[in-house]
């Protein structure tokens, strides 16, 4: 009979199966705990007793997410909060007797313990409640205090009073974690087995039997999928139109409502599209030819884009939710490494695992190509090495969990205050680790990219790059190969480097000068503003949860502020190109349909021009797709200058006939 | 002036393209029955196979032609009137032209088979078709591909991948014979065979039957056997699609339309270009009807100057041509006959896997290089030609030989194999000097050096 998929074992289906009960699993064992708080659990953890041991928390500290997408500092660290707690220390023994008074009376008031909660939305509210309650009954007692003028010496109203809730985010998830009750909570090595475990074999029983038959080229029915046929520009624009209204929303309560920075956002992306579309005229050149097959399809895809961008908002904005995830990794984090698993243990293990079995398939999809497999073993190691295990040890010894492959300005925070005092208080590993970081940025980027082209950091070694690379591939085929995409592509990707440069500027002189802000900018809120829109909401969910719906390199093509410094390396001064061979094109296509960069790669070849385009991440795949065996990537001294120019294969010319230019 | 251009395929489009380089003042239309906008024929496989879509087999934007003043035109044109300079149209308009381009492409051939314009039986030529095989496949439960060339293979791919046995039914004892010498012959043969295709040598399509409701139910061959389908894929080859023209009183028809070395017609100011143009003088060793991509490119080009009154000799330069058998790819450049001839001597090297090689052929006279074939390894077009358009000697190429090698990176590279086996056939000595590289390529090449990078962007053309 004929049809439109590709064909599959016995065993395939098994794991396909397979990764879908685990999958099922994964997500509803989110619903199956009950949470259960006690006072002391409450107490430990908003207001602890000073005079209590105080466990070090080898995680607090963390902002190094294993996964590299884009670094993850997402917590409380720059909010003006409590100051950390020294065993005499009279703001801290203040604060747990106002703030652990206000919270047991409020908890009790409202019923909190002695509760048990369905599920982690119910708990959740009901603990703002009791913020809400607790605060109040704060506020009256330090109003109180003031008039008394009883506030001791050195500590300040602002230390002790409940600021906006949205601070209260990283006490909240500690609650649930602490209120956890359940079978996960009780086997959470059980679960880890149905669930990532059973996910893992599954994947492998699905991809494993691909080795079997004919090495090529393995793209039939890539666009019959429902899972990876993509949908139409409409749809496209819908999904992230709602997206970044919702992340630029979200982001005034991120800021604890001052929507001064977002506003800045939502003028800088309406006049962006402004100049793209008016003043740049993609207007008036409509229709486009973008990635655009007929309505409303692939729902599989919009699942899959769904779930990831619900999953990623969940890990970075709401971790209270996810708290049985968390409980489930604790076992492997304390076997492996020793210590309490966070959100971004949890990620770090996701994300390397995922590169390590999609990387399988990729070799498996490409074991023809020996620069595919070679370039796909490069991210399966630097992603387990250096992004998961190293900076799980160097945590582990108490040392700066830096991922030496991490590059500013990509690694945003890499300058920021706290980071440079931990790098200096780490002794010689930490000098290192700083001498190194600004090495590559100043000396080990221009000098590779030139070399070899950005690739050799963006499909070689970056994480970013080796998720896209990886998990990513069955979408690369749907970046938008329009002129006006690219115009897009120009504007925000310089626009992020422009803003993550002037971002670590301030934060710079604020580290040097002690000064607060600059201008009326106050640095922290820069950071945190940089942190949520480029850090977590770009590289996150947009970046990864759009994989399905806009290809895999969204966040490498549009946002990465590192990928537009190599990018403008690799375009003025570097000895990558791709060749054309010759006259051979036929303008097919499949180098333009699977350039992950949405580079219209046969507009160049079928004009046996070479191709020098700063967004090209040498991933390869066009000269792999390629039927007519047109395009290497080469590297060499000789200038690329006049293989560049169009039209350069000029078969005729009146005076000469036909000609190749020898 | 007005330049009306039929069809809108590489021949056409090229046309279009570089009246427009050239002049800013010539008014240009581009007239086709098939399509709104040029699509790579070439490509209409991957699109059955679902590799692409549909609008990923366009290599313009559609704003391109606005862009560029070139007015499209989906009409079908039914009869030309060079007396009248007028065109006329299938649904009753006209227009006029000051000169005429005609680049109608090929069709399909037909042999007067029995039951050749049943349903499900077709070619695999025109978007039309490839719409009408989506159409009906979900009927197909077996398939007949008539024919052992580039397109038969390529309908029996498609087919194949949507998991519909195929019958690929070839003449000759081997796939492609008369065009590919025997050793990478037999190659694509075996390929074809292993991928699971029912590939049938020495075999004839004598009848095609009727399934009782007008339709494909089955073949039978010269020899009597009876093949079930209900899909019979026509690939025997293509001729110049000129019906139309045949009333045209003054313009001189053979298998195509007969052009001089500028490419007219025996029309005044009447053109042919493309797969539908046959040369009246080719040059030595070249076919008078060459349907491929790349000369469609290279008369496009050469029509378009000598329209606007700077005539260019039609030059094809030296023959290449490229193609995919299932996964084998194929090169070749210069002089590769099927069957050899006097004084050409070769050197044929194969990779034990079956499915690389690389063949050199030389004048056994002087030792001048004439022609390469690849399969499953590629080589660079601009050096292998300036070798063989200097015929440069043998020995000098294959001590050379590496800086032709455009594999990707890592791959492992066979040419100090082959000239091992040139030492072994000749008992010479000689040594690979030159490994893979771009950098040697260049310097042979002698391209200009710092000159500055384009920043013209790939629309601007
Ligand atoms: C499946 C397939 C695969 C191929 N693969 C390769 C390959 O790999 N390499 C290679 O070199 N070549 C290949 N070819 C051959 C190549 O596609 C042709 O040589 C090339 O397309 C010819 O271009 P053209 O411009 O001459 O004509 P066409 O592309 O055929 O364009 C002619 C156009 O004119 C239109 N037309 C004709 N008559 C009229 C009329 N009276 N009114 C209006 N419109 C009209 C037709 O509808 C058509 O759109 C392949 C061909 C096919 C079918
Ligand atoms: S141009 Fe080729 S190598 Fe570069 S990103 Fe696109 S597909 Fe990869
Ligand atoms: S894949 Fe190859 S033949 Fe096809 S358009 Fe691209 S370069 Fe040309």
């Amino acid at each position: 009979m004929p049809s439109k998929t590709t064909q599959k074992s016995l065993l395939q289906y098994i794991g396909l199966g397979l990764f879908v009960l685990a999958l099922l699993t994964f997500t509803a064992m989110l619903g199956l705990e009950r949470y259960q708080l006690s006072e002391e659990d409450l107490i430990d953890t908003v207001a602890p007793d000073p005079r209590s041991v105080q466990d070090g928390d080898g995680e607090a500290a963390s902002t190094v997410s294993a996964g590299s997408s884009g670094g993850t500092s997402v917590q409380a660290d720059d909010a003006p909060a409590q100051e950390p707690v020294t065993d005499v220390d009279p703001k801290a023994r203040l604060i747990h007797e106002i703030q652990g008074d206000a919270f047991r009376e409020a908890g009790r008031e409202r019923g909190l313990f002695g509760t048990t909660f369905g599920s982690s939305f119910s708990f959740s509210a009901r603990v703002g409640e009791v913020f809400e309650a607790a605060k109040v009954r704060v506020n009256e007692r330090v109003d109180r205090l003031q008039e008394e003028n009883a506030l001791p010496e050195g500590v300040s109203e602002w230390d002790i009073r409940l600021s906006d809730p949205i601070y209260f985010k990283q006490n909240l998830a500690a609650l649930t974690a602490a209120a956890e009750r359940g079978p996960v909570k009780n086997n959470p090595v059980l679960f880890l087995g149905l669930t990532i475990g059973l996910g893992l074999l599954g994947g492998l029983l699905y991809i494993l039997p691909k080795f079997r038959g004919h090495a090529g080229i393995k793209n039939d029915h890539v666009y019959h999928a429902q899972l990876t046929k993509g949908l139409n520009l409409g749809w496209r624009s819908f999904f992230l139109g709602v997206t970044t209204v919702g992340i630029i929303g979200y982001g005034i309560r991120y800021m604890a409502s001052d929507w001064f920075w977002p506003a800045v956002t939502a003028a800088t992306a309406l006049a962006i599209i402004g100049l793209v579309m008016f003043v740049q005229h993609s207007w008036r050149n409509a229709p486009a030819r973008a990635a655009d097959p007929a309505g409303l399809s692939a729902y599989l895809g919009i699942f899959a884009g769904t779930y990831l961008i619900g999953f990623y908002v969940l890990l970075y904005w709401a971790p209270e939710h996810v708290a049985p995830w968390i409980t489930m990794v604790d076992p492997l984090k304390q076997g492996l490494f020793g210590g309490v698993a966070s959100q971004w243990f949890l990620y770090g293990v996701l994300y390397t695992l995922i590169i390590l079995v999609m990387g399988v398939r990729m070799i498996a999809k490409y074991r023809h190509n020996k620069y595919q497999i070679v370039r796909t073993l490069s991210v399966m190691f630097f992603q387990t090495a250096f992004a998961f295990i190293i900076p799980e040890i160097l945590g582990a010894l108490n040392k700066p969990q830096q991922d030496l492959k991490n590059i500013w300005p990509l690694d945003y925070d890499f300058f920021f205050g706290w980071q440079l005092d931990q790098f200096q208080s780490a002794g010689a590993l930490g000098t290192f680790m700083l001498v190194w970081g600004i090495f590559l940025v100043i000396v080990g980027v221009p000098l590779m990219v030139h070399l070899v082209g950005k690739r050799w950091y963006c499909s070689w070694v970056c994480g970013c790059g080796g998720l896209a690379e990886t998990m990513g591939d069955p979408w690369r085929q749907l970046s938008d190969k329009s002129l006006r995409a690219w115009k897009f592509e120009r504007w925000i990707i310089h626009g992020v480097l422009v803003a993550a440069i002037l971002m670590t500027a301030l934060t710079l002189y604020s580290y040097f000068t002690g000064a607060e802000s600059l201008l009326g900018f106050q640095t922290w809120k820069v950071q945190k503003w940089y942190g949520f829109l480029i850090g977590a909401g770009f590289a996150g969910v947009v970046g990864t949860g759009f994989y399905p719906l806009m290809g895999n390199r969204v966040w490498c093509r549009f946002g990465c502020p590192l990928a537009a410094y190599l990018g403008l390396v690799q375009r003025f001064q570097s000895r990558f190109r791709i060749t054309t061979n010759g006259g051979q094109c036929i303008s097919c296509g499949n180098c333009s349909t699977y350039c992950e960069m949405g580079i219209d790669v046969r507009a160049y070849a079928q004009m046996g021009q070479d191709i020098v385009r700063a967004s090209c991440v040498g991933c390869g795949v066009c000269a792999a797709v390629c039927p007519r065996g047109v395009l290497r990537l080469e590297n060499s001294s000789e200038d690329a200058g006049y293989r560049t120019v169009p039209e350069r294969v000029i078969h005729v010319s009146e005076e000469e006939g036909v000609v190749m230019k020898f | 002036m007005h330049v009306a251009i039929i069809g809108n395929g590489i021949a056409g489009v090229t046309a279009a393209r570089w009246l427009r380089k050239l002049s800013d003042d010539v008014r240009i239309t581009m007239i086709s029955a098939e399509s709104d906008y040029f699509f790579s024929r070439t490509a209409l496989m991957y699109v059955y196979m679902g590799h692409q879509r549909w609008e990923d087999l366009m290599p313009y934007e559609p704003f391109f032609w606005k862009k560029n003043r070139i007015d499209l035109l989906r009409r079908y044109v039914e009869r030309v009137d060079t007396n009248g300079k007028v065109l006329h149209f299938g649904d009753g308009g006209t227009l006029a032209y000051d000169k005429l381009v005609l680049a109608t492409g090929s069709s399909p051939n037909k042999f007067g088979w029995p039951g050749q314009d049943l349903r499900r039986v077709s070619g695999m030529v025109s978007a039309q078709d490839l719409d009408n095989l989506e159409e009906i496949t979900p009927e197909i439960k077996a398939a007949v591909v008539v024919g052992g060339g580039l397109i038969g293979i390529e309908l029996a791919e498609m087919l194949h991948s949507r998991h519909i046995p195929v019958s690929l039914l070839v003449r000759e004892s081997s796939y492609w014979s008369n065009a590919l010498p025997p050793e990478e012959s037999r190659m694509v043969s075996r390929h074809i065979v292993s991928h699971g295709i029912n590939l049938r040598h020495d075999t004839e399509l004598a009848e095609i039957q009727d399934d009782g409701g007008g339709a494909a139910g089955a073949i039978t061959t010269k020899t009597g056997e009876r093949i079930e389908c209900q899909y019979v894929g026509l690939t025997a080859g293509v001729h110049p699609n000129i019906d139309f023209l045949r009333d045209v009183a003054e313009l001189e028809l053979g298998k195509g339309i007969l052009v001089d070395d500028y490419l007219q017609t025996s029309v005044p100011d009447v053109y042919a270009i493309g797969d539908c143009a046959e040369v009246r003088n080719p040059r030595p060793g070249r076919k008078a009807i060459e349907a491929v991509w790349y000369t469609g490119r290279i008369m496009g080009e050469t029509v378009a100057y000598t329209l606007l009154g700077r005539p260019v000799a039609y030059d094809p330069g030296i023959w290449f041509n490229s193609a995919k058998f299932i996964d084998i790819e194929y090169q070749v450049y210069g002089e590769v006959p099927a069957h050899g001839r006097d004084g050409l001597t070769t050197l044929y090297w194969e990779h034990p896997d079956g499915e690389k090689s690389v063949r050199i052929n030389y004048e056994e006279s002087d030792g001048r290089v004439v022609g390469f074939n690849l399969m499953g390894i590629r080589y660079r077009h601009e050096v292998c030609e300036k070798w063989i358009a200097r015929g440069t000697h043998v020995e000098e190429v294959l001590q050379q030989l590496g800086m032709a090698n455009f594999d990707p990176e890592f791959y492992q590279e066979y040419e100090a194999e082959v000239v091992e086996l040139y030492n072994r056939q000749t008992g010479k000595q000689l040594q690979l000097r030159q490994k893979r590289g771009l950098k040697a390529a260049l310097q042979f090449l002698n391209f200009k050096r710092r000159a500055p990078r384009a920043t013209a962007t790939p629309d601007a053309q």
